[in-house]
């Protein structure tokens, strides 16, 4: 919940429009609520360790809302005594079930807002957050 | 002495009430056989010389309003995108303007949806989509998809505001009255009714009761204003927050059982009671109308008795809620077993005109009733859901939390004239244990039958409105 607010409030300020679905978040209301907004990109922040488990099957399903299209990120606590894995393993697996990129809990937004404005313009999307 | 005539055009009943404006009095109700398939004066002329016989003076009276759910009622079809998000919010912007929801689409429309739409030939359409700034494909394409179906109904455009004039321009390229207005839902966390519910009654007063037939009326009734049940929701938010500047009975409930739906209609916001519930889904309207299309206790009483069945509901069962309910023992109702309560159903079904006369009869109305309050209640009421977080457990709660509700009242017949209103209401308070329904209101009665008249009295007379309903409504 303070990790989705702060996320929120440093993209709304580097110029994004952010719909915040707020915590507890189902993948199916994730993409319907980006269906609703024709969302550019969707960033998914999960702190309890269960991330593996939540965020399983979520790139396909995204393609098959035809969704593939958009920048897909995840960060946070992703899996339980993270700092015993290597991240670059983690990092693997939430790519292979979708992400373009997967942050560790230390990241800090503006990396990620610099990251977000690379993909979109790489996509084609037009300047928002410029 | 200033008189107020209100009159409700029903498709079996043209029903008229007369109030006395100046003593702020309910003076007398009548009603006559509804005429709209010949001439809907017929009914009218003879339902006002009922009132009449009362000593009623009919002729000139200072005020003469009308609401109508003749000839099928206002029927509506409502399309948007996502079903959980811009199709549900077309829809309760469309309950809430009175009308009767008879087919909802979400995403692109396909070939044969457009088909089916045009050949239910509805009133109105409501068509939505996309937040403002969010999706506009999807919408475009469905209004160039209505325009070229040569689909000629009337239709109300609340999507996305940035292709709103595209598609008002689309639609109105072949003839289509468009009417623009807001986004139904702007954003993810704000729904907006208000607007398309206006519009929606606009075209209601300006067409929609030409179309019906029910024009001729106007030589006699100065304006037919609103649909019926729109009428009944200005009751219940006039019951709850009384006059301008008055107070209110509170947060209010209104169940209104008929031979083939079950209406509910809350004013209450529903916010959070339980400790650190957190709010979900699409943001509720503080006004709110639900219609069950399978519950009445004539035609639907087959499947208001397997919905019963399906709930654990039937009486006689150990934990079923119908026979628990505590009351005085003169008005308990005659004990019905399912097997009784399942052949009457299907009695009931058959013959919808049937009026109950035994004890026998009014107990298995009384029941079926009683059922299809708590399932209408149950789908109307929020839900309560436990989640994990990485803090430990924590509640989850979608829709409105009724339980603090304060006024709980019928409407319709089995509450003017059945013998067991108490026992009916109080199945608004049963059910689901998840959902979140009145824990302990008051009950009243509208044994008069003048809900929707009040709610059209309070467009010009809320105060006179406010005091008639307090004062005829029966407290059970």
């Amino acid at each position: 919940m303070v990790g989705i607010r702060i996320l929120e409030y440093a993209l709304t300020r580097a110029g994004f429009r952010v719909v915040n679905s707020g915590s507890q978040c189902s993948q199916q209301e994730c993409i319907e609520a980006a269906r609703e907004t024709a969302a550019d990109a969707i960033l998914i922040s999960s702190v309890y360790g269960m991330g593996e488990i939540d965020c399983r099957g979520f790139g396909n399903r995204c393609q098959k809302a035809g969704l593939g299209h958009v920048v897909k990120y995840v960060g946070g606590n992703l899996v339980v005594a993270a700092q015993t894995q290597d991240w670059s393993e983690i990092t693997k697996r939430f790519q292979a079930m979708g992400f373009d990129r997967v942050y560790s809990p230390a990241t800090r937004p503006p990396e990620v807002i610099a990251a977000l404005r690379r993909d979109l313009a790489g996509r084609g999307v037009a300047a928002t957050g410029g | 002495m200033q008189t107020a005539i209100l009159v409700d055009f029903g498709s079996t009943y043209t029903k008229v009430i007369g109030v006395d404006l100046t003593a702020a009095r309910l003076l007398a109700t009548a009603q006559a056989p509804s005429s709209v398939e010949t001439d809907v004066t017929t009914g009218l002329h003879q339902a006002l010389r009922r009132l009449g016989e009362q000593g009623v003076q009919t002729r000139d009276p200072s005020l003469v309003l009308g609401c109508s759910s003749a000839a099928g009622g206002l029927r509506m079809v409502a399309v948007g995108l996502v079903p959980s998000l811009t199709v549900e919010a077309a829809r309760r912007a469309a309950l809430g303007a009175g009308a009767k929801v008879i087919k909802v689409y979400g995403y692109q429309l396909s070939r044969t949806e457009v088909a089916e739409l045009k050949a239910l030939a509805p009133d109105v359409i409501l068509l939505a989509g996309g937040t403002d700034g969010g999706d506009r494909a999807t919408i475009l394409a469905n209004a160039g998809s209505i325009a070229a179906a040569g689909i000629t109904a009337p239709v109300v455009v609340a999507g996305n505001k940035s292709v709103g004039p595209e598609i008002a321009e689309i639609l109105q390229g072949t003839g289509i009255d468009a009417r623009l207005t807001e986004n139904v839902l702007p954003e993810l966390d704000r729904l907006n009714v208000e607007p398309a519910r206006h519009q929606i009654r606009e075209l209601f007063i300006e067409r929609i009761v030409e179309a019906k037939g029910l024009e001729r009326a106007r030589a006699l009734v100065e304006e037919i204003i609103m649909p019926t049940p729109m009428a009944v929701l200005r009751a219940t938010q006039l019951l709850a927050d009384g006059p301008p500047g008055g107070a209110g009975l509170g947060e209010a409930l209104v169940v209104d059982v008929g031979g083939a739906t079950t209406d509910v209609h809350t004013v209450a916001v529903g916010a959070p009671t339980a400790a650190g519930a957190v709010l979900k889904g699409l943001p509720e309207p503080r006004v709110k109308r639900t219609v069950e299309g399978d519950l009445g206790i004539r035609i639907n009483a087959r499947s208001v008795f397997e919905a019963g069945e399906a709930a654990g509901l039937l009486p006689g069962r150990a934990a079923a809620p119908v026979a628990a309910i505590e009351q005085p023992a003169s008005e308990e109702p005659a004990p019905v077993t399912p097997a009784a309560l399942a052949a009457a159903a299907e009695r009931l079904a058959a013959d919808t005109a049937a009026t109950p006369v035994s004890d026998a009869d009014f107990a298995i109305d009384a029941a079926l009733a009683a059922i299809a309050v708590t399932v209408a209640t149950d789908r109307h009421a929020g839900v309560l859901e436990e989640a994990w977080t990485a803090h430990g457990k924590a509640f989850v709660q979608y829709g409105k939390d009724l339980r603090p509700l304060q006024a709980v009242v019928g409407t319709g017949g089995i509450f003017a004239f059945g013998r067991h209103p108490r026992q009916v209401l109080a199945a608004a308070t049963r059910g689901d244990p998840l959902r979140l329904k009145p824990q302990r209101p008051r009950f009243w009665v509208d044994r008069r039958y003048i809900l929707y008249g009040m709610g059209l009295l309070a467009e010009q007379h809320p105060d006179v409105a406010y005091r008639v309903l307090t004062e005829n409504l029966q407290e059970v």
